[in-house]
């Protein structure tokens, strides 16, 4: 069994009486004290720059051209925190029973709780910084309510919250990077750790404008860098993303935990082509207002406005009368993926269903009729005071959907399908944010300890800020505090020269390989694997299948992969190919990972285990822990449970009927 | 749903590195949907140039969902295209038309060096807000968000600022290459912010001489940037700027 190192005592005083204890390293020893920073999103440039304010030596990595780069721009909705502003009941306790509850009781009580804890640290920070949040007239911050929960508590900056805390975030980098605290490295990626008598020690990273491999020490190695959406080809994440940073450590010994546990968002733009490179989301918010439906009849090639009301099946509020529409996300993900697989989904792909703006646009109309005492008013006045309305509330998505799709979302039905979204696994970590192997740390979306098996909306940018700006800080303290009496290592050390030869190698074998397919074509054909069988629902004979599958492409991907373009130079599509193997081998130990989950929890579905009216089936004498995976030879892994104890919260079925 | 096909000439620049010269070549590219966003009729191209041995086009992309700012290109003579309000990644195949010549460039200013092909050096954009473009407060420092109310409009005015995703747009559309949009988005963003207040002369005194050393032209006024931003940063926040910097020019000690 792993140690989580949860401190003991109670839910309430634990991170109180941790921070109260742990070991500190002074001034001066920190200034001694070089520490790597993988990743500059919300974690890693929180991260970045506390430690650099606590005088520490960071030296911070990124792949894109610059840290505001970072794909927590894209978040769109909020950010949570229990500071019971509007007086409708919020609480820490509440923020982390919701938390628990909606991860479907797999996640750790005493991770949450601190999570919760730390929240209402955040909005202070994030305000002090000059993050622009949405204010009412008085001055004050405004809040909206998110993701099915019963009270407000998501702060937001219009449609562009992440953006916002990321630019607060990476300022507050920039000024480290001046003051000399910080050293930034961006168009960098990690390509391995460098672990010396079993720690980690140091990376080494490739610059990707020169081709040129570097060595870098470092007391500490935290990565930052996200999640690992992108094994499946299609998803909202950036074309960037990828798994390599985590998966490298994975090599080095970290465990892989939750692998499976990935979410699929409802709420997305549709696949329109092959052509497809990536999926956008639109905003959760929509469900709110719109209703979600599909034709009676199957293959129906009417056009939406032609479907007479009677012939429409409202199949959320019919399976789901309590919540109809705002069910949590898995729940209608499964719901709209049931609809099309049946054959009733609409569009060309058939791999949609409508967002229908009609009804919300008439009712609000009417409102504004009687808002503004007007009589005699005539339908089309009626539909053009909703519209109006609704432009106001929602404008700016219906644009960027214009944008897309060519349609105008105001006069037809929108088309949406689940799309890929985040992913709730990642390295396992213990209460202090380190993995198992000493010195080695992962924060925000790359581990896997806050969000259990599906995390809720505005959730993200929570955990990635608190990780970065509020536990680290403390946790490595006190693991640094006994690295002090340690001298740096110079990478002159044998094994960061080892470390370096053996990047090297591999890049030169992929170029070497000089075969016939891109890399984007195994990209794509990947995807498509784990997304049928390790996507919205998974069965025992798919995951095999799917194994197999992905065993084949990776040994066609190492013999007929082809990578124009030099080693030693800016080459996009050698950066390419270092991710895609690493997405191969991630996504078998995905499926290995359903596989062996024979239960259904959160996001991840499996067919065998269903209620009889098609709802998913915890198993919680068998599956309470986290599952976490060390990697022991090609096509191996060794599974290692974490017993998941639910000291506070009693677990119980979600039921949204 | 349409489903029109088009074949299209690209003019576009191909350039090996910042050392040597670079130069225009001209490719075909046959079937493309008008449903393809911009990047993705690059991405065809790109299979088909490596598949058949060629080197694909180097550009800078990643979001592609119109807020990450990284991509750029200069597209018929228009930072990000044809469409207003909009970033390339963003644009759709739809804007052009069976037959059209297309030509693509990077963004061009002395400021911003070309890596290769159409990827240029953007770092001078993170030079200029490690010069001042931040509020001096270090984690753990703040009081509680709502003790310090903000009139909304200054709120709203800051967010409309703090929008910029340093794409660098302004910059390429500028015939001087001034990068006034940009700098002045942010010390607007912060001015109007009472959190800004303590070092809004230093701050931008310094971002401007930052500014300067980079290389960037002078602003003559033409609002260019203004009809190039995808973000729709208004003009106005340029006078807000030149109104601090004499602002604190006048009163500095």
């Amino acid at each position: 069994m792993l140690n989580s190192k949860i401190p003991a005592g109670n839910l309430d005083d634990k991170w109180v009486d941790y921070k109260g204890h742990c070991k500190l390293v002074n001034p001066a020893n920190k200034r001694k004290m070089e520490v790597i920073v993988v990743g500059t999103g919300l974690a890693g440039a929180s991260a970045a720059a506390s430690l650099g304010e606590l005088g520490y030596k960071v030296k911070a990595f990124c792949f894109q051209d610059s840290p505001r780069r970072a794909h927590s721009i894209a978040a769109q909705g909020g950010i949570n925190a229990a500071k019971n502003y509007q007086n409708d009941g919020d609480s820490v306790f509440r923020l982390f029973y919701d938390t628990i509850k909606g991860g479907d009781y797999r996640a750790r009580e005493g991770n949450v709780h601190r999570l919760a804890e730390v929240s209402v640290n955040i909005i202070d920070q994030c305000v002090a910084q000059g993050v622009p949040f949405a204010r009412e007239y008085g001055g004050l911050l405004s809040n909206r309510s998110f993701g099915g929960t019963q009270v407000q508590r998501t702060f937001y900056a219009a449609g562009q919250t992440g953006q916002q805390l990321l630019i607060g975030a990476y300022q507050a980098l920039e000024r480290q990077v001046a003051l000399g605290n910080v050293t930034m490295y961006s168009r960098h990626e990690m390509l391995d750790v460098v672990k010396i008598d079993g720690k980690a020690k140091g990376i080494i990273a490739r610059n990707l404008v020169t081709g040129e491999l570097e060595k870098h020490f470092g007391y500490a190695v935290l990565l930052c860098t996200g999640g690992y959406g992108n094994v499946f080809y299609l998803s909202t994440n950036a074309m960037g993303s990828n798994v390599t940073a985590a998966w490298k450590a994975h090599k080095q010994g970290a465990y892989f935990a939750n692998p499976c546990f990935t979410q699929i968002h409802p709420t997305c733009i549709p696949v329109s082509g092959d052509h497809q490179s990536k999926l956008t989301l639109m905003s959760e918010s929509l469900r709110n207002d719109g209703r979600i439906w599909v034709p009676k009849k199957q293959n129906d090639t009417r056009k939406a406005n032609e479907i007479p009301e009677e012939e429409r099946d409202y199949y959320l509020e019919r399976r789901y009368p309590a919540f109809g529409n705002l069910v949590p996300r898995d729940v209608a993900s499964r719901a709209a993926k049931e609809r099309c697989d049946a054959g009733y989904g609409v569009g060309t792909s058939k791999h949609a269903v409508y967002l229908d703006y009609a009804a919300a646009i008439e009712r609000y109309g009417k409102t504004e009729v009687g808002k503004q005492g007007l009589t005699n008013v005539s339908h089309e006045q009626i539909i053009a005071l909703g519209k109006e309305v609704v432009k106001e509330k929602y404008g700016n998505l219906f644009d960027m959907y214009a944008k897309i799709t060519g349609e105008n979302p105001y006069e037809v039905p929108m088309r949406i399908y689940p799309a890929v979204h985040y992913t709730m696994g990642g390295l396992w970590v213990d209460y202090e944010l380190q993995t198992n192997v000493p010195g080695l740390y992962a924060l925000g979306e790359a581990n896997f300890s806050d969000h259990g098996a599906n995390r809720l909306g505005a959730s993200a940018l929570m955990q990635g800020l608190a990780d970065g700006y509020f536990v680290i800080p403390y946790t490595l303290g006190n693991n640094l505090a006994d690295e002090i009496y340690n001298a740096p290592i110079p990478t002159s050390h044998p094994a960061f020269e080892e470390a370096e030869k053996a990047v090297a190698e591999r890049i030169q074998k992929l170029k070497n390989i000089n075969g016939k397919q891109s890399v984007e074509s195994f990209h794509k054909r990947l995807g498509k694997i784990i997304w049928n069988e390790c996507g919205m629902s998974r069965s025992e004979a798919g995951l095999k299948q799917a194994i197999a599958d992905v065993q084949a492409l990776k040994k066609e991907f190492w013999s007929d992969v082809r990578i124009p373009g030099e080693i030693n130079e800016y080459n996009p599509e050698l950066d390419k190919a270092n991710r895609v193997a690493d997405f191969i081998e991630l996504g078998e130990l995905m499926c290995v990972d359903a596989l062996n989950r024979n239960e259904s929890c959160g996001g991840h579905f499996r067919e065998e285990y269903q209620t009889p009216d098609g709802e998913a089936l915890r198993d919680d004498e068998n599956y309470m822990y986290v599952a976490a995976w060390e990697t022991t030879g090609e096509h191996q892994w060794q599974l290692h449970k974490e017993e998941l104890k639910y000291e506070v919260i009693k677990p119980s079925q979600r039921n949204y009927k | 749903m349409s489903h029109n096909t088009m074949n299209l000439k690209l003019k576009v620049w191909r350039q090996k590195n910042a050392n040597v010269a670079g130069a225009f070549k001209t490719y075909e590219v046959n079937d493309i949907s008008d449903e393809m966003s911009f990047l993705e009729m690059l991405d065809v191209l790109n299979e088909k140039l490596i598949v058949t041995g060629d080197e694909p086009i180097a550009f800078d992309h990643d979001c592609r969902e119109g807020i990450c700012g990284m991509c750029s290109l200069y597209i018929d003579g228009k930072p990000h295209g044809p469409w207003q309000a909009n970033t390339t990644c963003q644009l759709h195949m739809r804007a052009f038309k069976d037959g059209d010549t297309i030509t693509i460039e990077p963004w061009r200013s002395n400021a911003f060096p070309i890596v290769k092909d159409l990827t240029v050096d953007r770092g001078a954009f993170d030079r200029i807000i490690q010069a001042g473009g931040y509020i001096s407060v270090n984690t753990g420092n703040a009081v509680d968000g709502n003790s310090l109310p903000i009139n909304k409009d200054n709120a709203d005015a800051a967010f409309a600022a703090a929008m910029c995703i340093g794409c660098g747009a302004c910059v390429a559309a500028c015939k001087n290459s001034s990068a006034m949009l940009f700098l002045s988005a942010k010390v607007s963003h912060l001015a109007l912010l009472p959190q800004g207040e303590p070092e809004r002369k230093s701050r931008v005194l310094n971002m401007v001489a930052q500014m300067d050393k980079e290389g960037f032209g002078s602003c003559t006024n033409t609002g260019a940037c203004e009809a190039a931003c995808p973000k729709e940063i208004s003009i106005a926040n340029i006078a807000r700027l030149n109104k601090e910097y004499l602002r604190a020019g006048l009163t500095a000690e």
